[in-house]
């Protein structure tokens, strides 16, 4: 398939996905003859025509609750809100009903559905265009919030969420967007939703991250390696919740030191999760205190300050070698 | 031209066939046939017994909480009649008859009165949803249902209740506005009962009637008498011709009295008069359909006991069997099942979750015995 960007591999899985089955439908606000705002479903009313792409009016609670009546029906909505901070208006929906159908019926109805949206800063945006609030979705049982961090990954994540029988967050960094390009193979490829990966082997230090902060947390360990020679392993969580902590407390207790990046406010943030597991299971292999490098507990600031709110390689740097010196 | 009048379309119809002593509109008479006529009365005495019943049991400390619905069967009922098996019911929280009418059972309605998630069981193939309890959130879940309904080429349709209350939630104004946007065939049923436990509907919107607002999303709209089951099921059934044939969304306000309380947590004299009640007790739904089939010499006065005395029996058996399932089930019942319909699949940690209570349980049962 050649090298892609971020929208253009979200946009394959889509296509791909549509083109497969049927009931697969994409509904939002500006998705059909724009395309979605980002462009990630461009050429999908084109394709599959109106009663599939839906235009649909301004309003994101309908957006996410018409999903949910449709998925009773047993159609595949994925829906997209167009920022994340609009999408708080459907966590309603997505709180009530979408996490909650199988348990309130006892297993005759799940909600399969996909409810994507852009989040995080980094692009020069309005207010309410920055945040990183998967926590609210984390920490609500039967939503599952996944987050891809580059091109590949999100190709093969969105697969799994449309095919997945439970409703899924698919939170798309859109820092990371067209960043990058890589490699995605034209051939079916899913991964599994619930499961972290080890993008670099280390000995010495572990770093959890995901999302648009895997990149520079990359360059961070590239930096430690030269300039400090340690040996930093990093792994990508891909899926905040539900959350796999086997591989970073494995790892945590190979390395014993661990510094944990994220965008989202500290305060209860997915850290402090990671945290939680890592004392309940890896206490005794822990050889300094947990580094969280994250956001502050604080309104993201408009985008002239962003980048001092935002975590940056110099701060992973900073973090990681207090951490190495405790 | 700087400033002139726009032509508005619409106008709200006010629909009543049984006046409110039960005389009868002959021109309006909905040509029904004998057997569903006796099986709408049927259903309309089951859920006053059973309302009546709850109540009791809820004041013996037997079932908790619930809302009752009495005053309301022809609100609710008339409009679920019109429904084939393959529509879809989405109910809020007071559509018990309505319910019943669809295939839910007593026990079913009085285990999750009682508090158990197994009263919530739906069986398939019956296509219903359970009841929301966030008021107004279900109004659009009916139409995402008619969405993949029109999508298969169907001409099946949505039915969703709410009360006067909901009306005020931007979940009806995002629903009502989608399903008119794209045609969705969806029946939107408003049981104006008058009172959102203490506000009453005056305090709710300042328009005139509810059904005007199917003006404002240009779809079609009318009010009927609500204690009226004529009324309430020959409305629904115009609005299911209509969207059954691609003509789009109606949205029925049913004009009725919640004749108790909110649910048995709620104390209505603290906010409405008894002569209020009265009034409204006096326009029963209940005994202007009596009126009528006696009229029509379907019912007697012999059948109407008859009919009651063989409904309070089964509702007998079905309070029986529901509490025997209740000691089956246990109590607070097998604590483990609460992890079992969380995802499709249990993930690990909740797998840890899971082992680490029934370790505990073990234990501390164990400590139990010692004590």
């Amino acid at each position: 398939m050649g090298k892609m960007n971020m929208v253009e591999a979200i946009n394959l899985a889509l296509k791909q996905e549509m083109e497969k089955d049927g009931d697969v439908i994409v509904l939002g606000e500006d998705v059909g003859v724009d395309g979605g705002v980002f462009r990630v479903t461009e050429g999908l009313l084109d394709a599959y025509g109106e009663e599939r792409v839906i235009d649909t009016p301004l309003a994101e609670s309908m957006i996410a609750g018409a999903s949910v009546g449709m998925a009773i029906h047993g159609l595949k909505p994925v829906c997209e809100i167009q920022f994340s901070g609009f999408s708080y208006i459907s966590f309603h929906q997505m709180e009530a009903h979408a996490a909650r159908y199988r348990a309130r019926t006892q297993g005759r109805f799940g909600i399969q559905m996909v409810l994507r949206c852009p989040y995080g800063g980094g692009v020069r945006a309005l207010e309410h265009h920055s945040e990183s609030r998967e926590a609210y979705y984390a920490h609500t049982p039967g939503l599952k919030t996944v987050i891809p961090s580059g091109p590949r990954k999100a190709r093969a994540l969105l697969v799994s969420a449309i095919r997945d029988p439970d409703p899924v967050i698919f939170y798309e960094p859109k820092a990371a967007y067209r960043a990058f390009r890589e490699e995605v193979p034209e051939d079916e490829e899913t991964f599994p939703i619930g499961e972290s990966e080890i993008v670099r082997e280390g000995k010495d230090i572990t770093f959890i991250t995901y999302g648009a902060m895997l990149q520079r947390t990359l360059d961070a360990a590239d930096t430690l390696q030269e300039e400090d020679g340690v040996e930093a392993e990093v792994i990508d969580l891909l899926t905040v919740s539900p959350m796999d902590d086997q591989k970073f407390t494995e790892s945590v207790r190979k390395t014993g030191h661990v510094v944990i990046v994220h965008e989202a406010h500290r305060s209860f943030g997915p850290g402090a999760e990671m945290a939680a597991r890592l004392v309940e299971k890896s206490f005794l292999y822990l050889e300094a205190p947990i580094r969280r490098v994250t956001g502050y507990d604080v309104v993201i600031p408009l985008y002239q300050r962003e980048k001092d709110y935002i975590p940056d390689v110099k701060r992973i740097l900073h973090g990681a070698r207090e951490t190495l010196e405790f | 031209m700087p400033r002139e009048k726009i032509e508005i379309p619409g106008q709200i119809d006010h629909l009543s066939i049984l006046d409110k002593d039960g005389n009868l509109d002959k021109d309006l008479e909905p040509a029904l046939p004998d057997d569903l006529l006796l099986k709408l009365y049927r259903t309309m005495v089951l859920g006053r017994e059973f309302d009546a019943r709850q109540l009791s049991l809820q004041r013996q400390g037997r079932i908790g909480t619930f809302p009752p619905i009495t005053g309301q069967e022809a609100a609710h009922l008339g409009p679920a009649a019109v429904l084939r098996d393959s529509d879809w019911l989405v109910p809020s929280f007071r559509e018990t008859v309505a319910e019943l009418w669809r295939g839910r059972t007593i026990e079913s309605i009085l285990l999750a009165n009682n508090g158990y998630n197994e009263g919530a069981e739906m069986k398939p193939g019956m296509n219903m949803m359970p009841i929301s309890v966030p008021v107004g959130s279900q109004v659009i879940h009916a139409v995402g249902i008619a969405w993949a309904m029109k999508y298969r080429g169907t001409d099946d349709l949505a039915m969703v209740f709410f009360g006067d209350g909901a009306t005020s939630e931007g979940d009806f104004h995002e629903g009502i506005n989608m399903a008119g946007v794209y045609d969705a065939p969806v029946i939107f049923v408003c049981q104006n009962n008058h009172w959102a436990i203490s506000i009453p509907r005056s305090k709710q919107t300042r328009s005139k009637t509810i059904a005007q607002k199917a003006i404002a999303y240009g779809i079609a709209g009318i009010q009927v008498d609500g204690n009226d089951i004529l009324a309430t099921y020959a409305a629904a059934r115009e609005a299911a011709e209509r969207a059954r044939s691609g003509g789009g969304p109606t949205l029925i306000e049913c004009v009725t009295y919640r004749l108790r309380m909110h649910t048995t947590a709620d104390d209505p004299k603290r906010y409405r008069t008894d002569e209020e009640v009265q009034g409204w007790e006096k326009q029963d739904p209940l005994l202007r359909y009596q009126k009528y089939l006696k009229a029509k010499g379907l019912l007697s006065d012999e059948e109407i006991v008859s009919i009651s005395d063989a409904i309070k029996a089964d509702i007998a058996d079905a309070v029986k069997r529901a509490e025997e399932r209740m000691k089956e089930i246990g109590d607070p019942g097998d604590a483990m099942s609460m992890f079992n319909h969380a995802y499709a699949e249990m993930h690990p940690y909740l797998k840890e979750q899971k082992d680490r209570l029934a370790a505990e349980l073990k234990e501390t049962a164990k400590e139990g015995d010692n004590g």
